[in-house]
C-alpha cells in the first residue's frame, strides 16, 4: 500500500515540443493518499490512459516525477513497482478452474498453499464466486469473467496500487450497478489504493472519494464528487459532468455584474480589475426555475425522462436546458427563468472568476 | 409503409434464440429494442434486415412477403456497435458508396453527401480518412452512410455502445431528430434503459429470445404489463418485496412495513416493484416508513444512491440531494406508496397505484 505522488508531470510522444497541443499531459500535480479511492474522469484523449502508463511503469514521462510513498519510483519498471491493473477485457486462463485463475499471482510469488487456500477462499466469497470456483473459468459470462480479472487484481495484499482501466464497459447495465457497488464494497474492507479511470462520470463519482477531471492533457479539477457538481471551476467540468451538462451562456461584465443579453444574471463572483478575452455564464440545468419575472425564454421541447422532465429552452443568450420534476407544471410557450445565484457562475476564459 | 413479422421463430439447432414473435411497425416511427446481451436483439434485426432467416414465420414489408428476400434486393441500412467504414476511402467517400452502387448522378451525389454531412456536423472532415477522426465522428460517418441512401429501413444496433458518455449524450439526443421528416421506419437495439426514455418512440422489451411488451415507449416504463418487463426497463434495478393486502392495509410478508390504500386491489398476496427514487430519504407523497441497514453509500454529484437492507430485502434507494451515510448504520427511509407496481401470483401487472 502507498500513498503516490506526481511531480510536475508532463509527457510527449513528439520528439520536439512546440506548442500545447503537443503534449499529451502538461505540468500533472497529484497528491493521493494512502489507501484512498482516486478517479481519473475524462473523454477518450484526454490524457488520462497516459497517465495511467506513467503510473504503472510502462511509458517514461518526459519531465516530472512518479513517487510512491516518497520513494522517485520514475525509472522503476511495472514489475518492480508492484502494480495490480485491470483492463476493460477481462484478462484470464480459460482453461484454468477459477480457483486456479484466482490463486495464479499468489503462486507466482510463492506463497504457501494453505495461506493461498483462505486468501482465494476470502476473495471468491466477497465476489459471490464461491459456487463456481472449481468450474472452469472459460464456462462463465462476461461478468463472471470481470469478476475473476477483479479478484486477481485485488488478492494479493503486497501491492502498491490497483488500477482499474474501464473495467466496467463491457458490463450490461444491471450487472454494472452490482459489481460497482462490489467494488466499493471490497475498497471499504481491505482499503488499498485504488485509481479508477474511466469516461463514465456516474462510475467515476459513485466510486472515488477524490475524482480528478482531465481535459487536453490538463487537470482541470480535483475534488470530490459534491464538489464538482456543485462549484465546477471550469466551464468543461461543467459540462462533462452532470446529465445533461451545465448551461453555458456567453455574456458581458459591464460595472460589476454579469449580463446575458442585458439581463442581469446575479452570482457571487468578484469581477474587480480582472480582464478577460472571453466571458461565460455557467448554470445547471437542476438549479433553473420558472418563475413570473426574469430572463425571458422560449419553449421549444418538454421530453418526460421518467424520472423528471428536461425542458429544452432559448433564451436570447442561446439554447438553456432545465430539469423539472414530472409532478409540476410546465408553461408553454413563451416563460421566465430565475438561476439560483448560490449555484450560478461566471468564467473568464473558461475558467471560474474568484 | 410498414414492417411486420408474422409468427417468426428462429432456432440453432436445438436451441431456440426467438420464440414465436408478432410485431408490427409503421413509417415515421422509432423502435427500441431493450434488453440485456443474449435477449435476441441483434437475431431479430438480422432477421428484419434479410440478413438471416427465420426457421418458420413471415416477415412482410408493406403488403409484400419479403421472408426470402436477401438483403441486396431490400432498401435497408445498418449501424453497428463498431464503427464499420472503408478505412481506404475518404469520409466523403465512404458516404456517398451506396449512391454510387445505386448509380446515382454525381451531382445529385454531392447535393445529398453535402446535406447529411451538414446534419451530422462531419462537413469539415469529408476529405479526412476515417482513422484521423475521433470514435464519435466515425460513427457519425457510419450513420451518415445509413442516412444517405434514403432506406426505408434503418436498423442501428448499438450504435452508441462504444462511443464516451458524453458523446453518447449527444448522439443520443441529435438521433431523434435526423429520422424527423424521413418516410422510413427505424429500429434501435440498446441495453440502456436511459436510451429508450431519452429516444422516446415505441419499445420492445425483450427477455431471452422473448418480447415481452410493445408499446409507447413511456407507456411501457411507467405500466410495465409483467415483472419481467420491469426488470428489463429499469435502471437501477428495480427493487421488489412479496407483500399481503387484507382490507385496507398492505404489510410487507415479515410485517415490518404497513401502509393503508384505497385500492380495490382483492385481498391476497401480490409482489411490489418500487423504483429506487421512490425510496427516499426525503418524504414524498403518501409515505411509510423502512428500516434500513445501509451497505453501501455512493454520491453521484447530485444525488445519493443508498444501498440497504431490510430483513430477507436487499435495495436500492436514489434522493436528491447529497446524504452521506455510514455503512452498518441503520436509517429511516421513506416508500413513496403512490408510486408502486403491484404484480399478481404470475407476475403480470394488476395495479400501478
Amino acid at each position: 500500500m502507498s500513498k503516490i505522488t506526481l511531480e510536475n508531470l508532463s509527457h510527449s510522444y513528439l520528439k520536439t515540443q512546440n506548442i500545447d497541443a503537443d503534449w499529451a499531459l502538461r505540468n500533472i500535480n497529484i497528491d493521493w493518499k494512502d489507501g484512498g479511492a482516486y478517479a481519473l474522469l475524462g473523454p477518450s484523449g484526454c490524457g488520462k490512459t497516459t497517465l495511467l502508463n506513467i503510473i504503472s511503469g510502462l511509458l517514461t514521462p518526459t519531465k516530472g516525477k512518479v513517487l510512491f510513498n516518497d520513494e522517485d519510483v520514475t525509472d522503476k519498471n511495472p514489475v518492480e513497482r508492484n502494480i495490480a491493473q485491470i483492463f476493460q477485457f477481462p484478462v484470464i486462463y480459460d482453461t484454468m478452474t477459477v480457483y486456479d485463475n484466482l490463486a495464479f499471482p499468489l503462486k507466482n510469488r510463492g506463497i504457501s498453499e494453505t495461506e493461498i487456500k483462505s486468501k482465494v477462499e476470502e476473495m471468491a466469497e466477497m465476489l459471490e464466486l464461491t459456487s463456481t470456483l472449481h468450474n472452469r473459468a472459460s464456462g462463465l459470462t462476461a461478468d463472471g469473467k470481470q469478476k475473476i480479472s477483479l479478484g486477481r487484481g485485488l488478492v494479493r495484499s503486497d501491492v502498491n496500487v490497483i488500477m482499474f482501466d474501464e473495467p466496467l464497459t463491457v458490463i450490461d447495465p444491471h450487472l454494472k450497478w452490482v459489481l460497482r457497488s462490489k467494488l466499493k464494497e471490497l475498497h471499504q474492507r481491505i482499503s488499498r489504493t485504488m485509481i479508477y479511470v474511466t469516461h463514465d462520470q456516474t462510475e467515476a463519482l459513485t466510486f472515488a472519494d477524490q475524482v480528478v477531471v482531465m481535459h487536453e492533457g490538463q487537470i482541470v479539477q480535483t475534488g470530490t464528487p459534491v464538489e464538482l457538481f456543485e462549484k465546477p471551476k471550469h466551464t468543461f467540468v461543467g459540462h462533462f459532468i452532470g446529465s445533461p451538462g451545465m448551461n453555458i451562456l456567453p455574456c458581458k461584465i459591464q460595472n460589476g455584474k454579469a449580463m446575458v443579453n442585458g439581463n442581469v444574471i446575479e452570482t457571487e463572483n468578484d469581477f474587480k480589475n480582472k480582464n478577460f478575452t472571453k466571458t461565460e455564464i455557467g448554470v445547471r440545468p437542476e438549479f433553473i426555475k420558472f418563475d413570473s419575472s426574469g430572463l425571458p425564454v422560449k419553449i421549444n421541447k418538454v421530453s418526460n425522462t421518467g424520472r423528471y422532465n428536461v425542458v429544452d429552452t432559448e433564451c436570447e443568450g442561446g439554447k438553456l436546458k432545465i430539469l423539472s420534476p414530472v409532478t409540476s407544471k410546465i408553461p408553454s410557450g413563451s416563460a421566465f427563468v430565475k438561476f439560483d445565484k448560490k449555484r450560478t457562475f461566471a468564467y473568464g476564459d473558461s475558467w471560474i472568476i474568484e | 409503409m410498414s414492417l411486420e413479422l408474422k409468427n417468426v421463430e428462429k432456432k440453432v439447432g436445438q436451441d431456440t434464440y426467438i420464440y414465436t414473435t408478432n410485431l408490427k411497425f409503421e413509417k415515421n416511427t422509432i423502435n427500441i429494442l431493450l434488453g440485456s446481451t443474449l435477449a435476441g436483439k441483434t437475431t431479430l434485426m438480422q432477421i428484419m434486415a434479410g440478413l438471416d432467416k427465420p426457421t418458420s414465420g413471415e416477415i412482410w414489408f408493406d403488403d409484400q412477403n419479403v421472408t426470402g428476400t436477401k438483403v441486396q434486393n431490400r432498401n435497408v441500412s445498418m449501424v453497428y456497435q463498431q464503427f464499420i467504414n472503408y478505412p481506404n476511402f475518404t469520409v466523403y467517400e465512404n458516404i456517398s458508396s451506396p449512391l454510387k452502387i445505386a448509380g446515382v448522378n454525381s451531382e445529385e451525389i454531392k447535393e445529398r453527401v453535402g446535406k447529411v454531412a451538414e446534419l451530422l456536423k462531419l462537413s469539415d472532415m469529408l476529405n479526412k480518412k476515417p482513422m484521423e477522426l475521433s470514435g464519435g465522428q466515425q460513427q457519425r460517418t457510419a450513420l451518415a452512410r445509413a442516412l444517405v441512401k434514403d432506406s426505408d429501413l434503418i436498423l442501428l444496433d448499438e450504435p452508441l455502445a462504444n462511443l464516451d458518455f458524453k458523446l453518447r449524450e449527444e448522439l443520443r439526443e441529435e438521433l431523434p431528430k435526423l429520422f424527423e421528416n424521413r418516410d422510413c421506419i427505424v429500429v434501435y437495439a440498446t441495453t440502456e434503459p436511459s436510451d429508450a426514455l431519452l429516444i422516446g418512440g415505441n419499445t420492445v422489451t425483450l427477455n431471452e429470445g422473448r418480447v415481452v411488451q410493445y408499446g409507447k415507449t413511456l407507456d411501457v416504463y411507467t405500466k410495465p404489463n409483467s415483472l419481467e418487463s420491469a426488470q428489463v426497463f429499469s435502471d437501477p434495478p428495480m427493487n421488489f418485496a412479496d407483500v399481503k393486502k387484507t382490507g385496507s392495509t398492505i404489510s410487507f410478508s415479515d410485517n415490518s412495513v404497513k401502509w393503508e390504500t384505497k385500492s380495490k386491489l382483492k385481498d391476497g398476496s401480490y409482489t411490489i416493484g418500487v423504483r429506487p427514487h421512490n425510496i427516499t430519504t426525503y418524504k414524498e407523497g403518501s409515505s411509510v416508513e423502512i428500516n434500513a441497514k445501509i451497505l453501501i453509500s455512493e454520491l453521484s454529484g447530485s444525488e445519493s444512491l443508498i444501498h440497504f437492507t431490510n430483513g430477507e430485502l436487499n435495495w436500492v434507494s436514489l434522493s436528491s440531494g447529497t446524504y452521506q451515510m455510514k455503512v452498518g448504520d441503520s436509517a429511516k427511509l421513506f416508500m413513496n406508496t403512490d408510486e408502486l407496481l403491484y404484480f399478481d401470483e404470475s407476475k403480470r401487472l394488476v395495479s400501478n397505484v
